[in-house]
């Protein structure tokens, strides 16, 4: 598969291998590989219980699961080996299916934290509350949305489409390099599917990966990936292009399913 | 171990002891250690006879065991009455203070010299049995405010503490008020007068340094008409395995027009993980909104002490009155906390508010009890009481025990409650946007207590924040 027209000559950025993972002790992901090079997006589709919100949350360092074997290289660096945190630090972000909400804490002061403790780890000076105002801002102008949510509690109060959009701005603000979109389309309706999307689109570069997840095609209609990969019974069955996604609308994942089950 | 459990670990900070020599009177509690410390600290005749009467009305009282606490039995003849680090007996100048003591509150982060003095914030600082220095005593004079160690105040102002002293909290109000009446060693009073709006803060920082003593601090604030005080303490003690007990009465009278602002940081040695050692921590603290107009407004961070028991309230007399309450009680380890207040209502339009946040985290316990009272006269009366519980971990509990007892048909009361886990996920989420494991738990409880610290003067707004974060280190990891 090419990255947008690179070709092969893209940095790999992370080289997963014969990933198996377990959850309260069933096994969920039984031998993943993937290879995603810098600036590449690449799709997971899959039915519902395929293993696809397990590969964002093991990749994230989430440790409620349990790495039964194979390995995840990102960056050079043995990811597995690295805490959440580190992950974080280092590039790796996940939009939650299921943002949380922390009390009492405005978005803002929660998002300067979170830069500062990445910009830290980068060796770069921590933000002051003006400075960061400013990066904000400009965050903001790229992805053409408004300041309304910065000063309200995280995600507290916040309907559905409002948690997954501040996600984004979130994505926007941290800058990662490797970012893991996990379900955001679930919930979503037409209008703030179409948000999220632009906003995503404006974020993509060469030196920005993605990695989404996602059950329904339709969030493909508007970020077009390199890569398309089938998810099923935890592997991964089948790899294509973008037309892959429009096929698994029109014949569903029953085909695909029946050939994992007979390989 | 979760990443949730590795957090509470964190050594007490102020568990020194200071090597000082000191007076000690033996242990034991009869009629001639109450005559000894009266007499050690000049007393006139009728404050005397004054804690003679408490100790009768005591020796009739038992032990109150309501409290959903659970500690062994206290041998009251085990303990010492009066300790006091040998020095003069009244220091006109920190010049004749022990460098020692001067040392130990400095190591406190309460500095106590001249030129090293809390800018706004005046203090009084109270070692085991008396106070040491008392700062900024002569510029608040020039606003006629009386700021000075109880026992002094007895000696120079008889007529204003008979006047106020046990209105708010009778001698034999309950078992350790009883007790702390007739053996109170030393505290503060302050005086606002008419129409003064005090220009600093007032704080006094209690010390606990000798091992098998009891502390009885005894607290009064009066705000004469239209006045206004802002008032702190805090406190800490050395790490020993033994129980020490701490039953303080504060009393707060607040006339026509006049606010008091009382504010807490509690940390006493809460004791080890095991729940060996640690501070009892038996404290009856009372506000009597007398006069028309007035507030009394309680805050209270409460992160120490093996047990507390404390239910800082109002007694809102004067018509249009404000209570208020506070209130962040943390327990880790085994602490135990039954804590809330009591608003009891007598004038007509009577306001009160209640805001608890519980933290329970190890095997604590926490427990908000509190009682709304509107009694038959207070027409139009209203109280909001919100009590919020967070668990962290699955060993800890939090119980909730609100009374409300209304008798008269025109009273306004909300309650609402709520109970929330710090869970795994949580913190999940702050770590995968590149926060520690400790920042993540310390930005969700600091969260949760925003409602609270938001109403601590601002130099200890800080200091609450940074208590909380290091009372629950280990608590998660």
């Amino acid at each position: 598969m090419t990255g947008r027209g690179k070709g092969d000559a893209g940095r790999v950025l992370l080289d997963v291998k014969g990933l198996r993972v377990a959850v309260a002790g069933n096994e969920i992901l039984k031998g993943v590989d993937l290879t995603i090079r810098d600036g590449e997006v690449h799709a997971i589709m899959g039915p519902n219980g395929s293993g696809k919100s397990t590969l964002a949350q093991v990749l994230a360092g989430h440790p409620a699961y349990e790495v039964l074997g194979g390995s995840a290289t990102y960056a050079g660096k043995d990811l597995l080996d690295l805490d959440p945190e580190e992950r974080a630090r280092e590039g790796v972000f996940l939009a939650f299916q299921y943002p949380v909400e922390i009390r009492g804490i405005t978005n803002s002061y929660f998002l300067r934290a979170a830069l500062n403790s990445i910009r830290k780890h980068r060796g770069q000076p921590e933000l002051d509350p003006i400075d960061f105002l400013q990066v904000l801002e400009q965050k903001l102008k790229t992805i053409g949305w408004d300041d309304t949510m910065m000063n309200r509690p995280v995600n507290e109060g916040f309907s559905g489409g409002e948690k997954k959009r501040n996600e984004i701005l979130q994505l926007a603000v941290l800058e990662p390099r490797l970012a893991i979109l996990d379900e955001t389309d679930s919930g979503l309706d037409i209008d703030a599917l179409k948000t999220v999307a632009q906003a995503v689109n404006q974020l993509r570069g060469p030196e920005r990966s993605f990695l989404i997840v996602t059950h329904y095609q339709r969030l493909l209609n508007y970020i077009t990936p390199d890569v398309v990969h089938v998810l099923a019974d935890g592997r991964i069955v089948k790899s294509g292009g973008p037309d892959l996604a429009h096929e698994l609308e029109a014949k569903g994942y029953d085909w695909l399913r029946d050939a994992a089950m007979v390989s | 171990m979760t990443s949730i459990e590795a957090h509470v670990q964190q050594p007490y900070k102020y568990g020194f002891v200071t090597d000082i020599e000191s007076e000690v009177v033996p242990p034991g509690l009869n009629e001639d250690v109450i005559r000894l410390i009266s007499a050690k600290k000049g007393e006139p005749e009728w404050m005397l006879d004054w804690r003679l009467k408490a100790y009768r009305n005591w020796l009739k009282m038992s032990e109150p065991h309501w409290p959903n606490v659970k500690y062994g039995p206290i041998d009251y003849q085990a303990i010492s009455y009066y300790a006091a680090p040998k020095q003069k007996p009244k220091l006109e100048s920190l010049d004749q203070v022990d460098p020692k003591l001067i040392q130990t509150f400095e190591k406190l982060g309460i500095p106590i010299e001249e030129q090293k003095r809390l800018s706004g914030v005046a203090v009084d600082a109270v070692f085991d049995s008396v106070s040491v220095a008392t700062t900024f005593q002569a510029e608040l004079a020039k606003f006629g405010v009386i700021f000075k160690p109880i026992s002094q105040a007895i000696r120079e102002h008889p007529d204003l503490v008979r006047k106020y002293l046990s209105t708010v909290v009778p001698t034999n109000d309950n078992f350790f008020a009883a007790l702390n009446s007739a053996v109170f060693t030393d505290g503060s009073f302050v005086y606002v007068p008419k129409g003064v709006r005090c220009p600093l803060e007032l704080s006094t920082y209690f010390r606990i340094n000798a091992s098998s003593t009891g502390q009885f601090e005894r607290t009064l604030i009066i705000a004469d008409e239209g006045s206004y005080v802002s008032y702190l303490e805090g406190c800490s003690a050395p790490m020993r395995d033994e129980n020490q007990l701490h039953a303080a009465v504060v009393e707060l009278v607040a006339l026509d027009n006049a606010q008091i602002k009382y504010s807490t940081i509690q940390n006493w040695y809460p004791g080890d993980e095991e729940g060996r050692g640690g501070i009892y921590n038996f404290v009856t603290k009372r506000g009597k909104c007398a006069g028309k107009n007035s507030k009394i407004s309680w805050t209270q961070v409460e992160t120490g002490s093996a047990i507390t028991w404390k239910y800082p309230g109002c007694i809102l007399q004067g018509d249009n009155s404000i209570g208020e309450f506070y209130s962040v009680a943390v327990t880790s380890h085994r602490q135990q906390a039954d804590t809330g207040t009591k608003m009891i209502h007598l004038g007509k339009n009577t306001r009160s508010t209640i805001v608890s946040k519980g933290i329970s985290a190890g095997r604590g316990q926490n427990t908000y009890r509190g009682l709304v009272k509107i009694m038959k006269g207070a027409d139009g009366a209203r109280n909001y009481s919100q009590c919020d519980s967070m668990l962290i971990g699955d060993k800890c509990g939090a119980h909730t025990f609100p009374y409300i007892d209304v008798r008269n048909s025109t009273a306004i009361m909300e309650h609402e409650a709520s109970t929330s886990k710090i869970g795994e996920d949580q913190i999940f989420y702050l770590r995968q946007r590149g926060l520690s494991s400790e920042d993540a738990v310390s930005m969700i409880v600091n969260g949760f207590c925003k409602e609270v610290f938001k109403e601590l003067p601002m130099e200890f707004a800080v200091e609450a924040t940074r208590l909380l974060g290091i009372s629950l280190e280990g608590s998660v990891g």
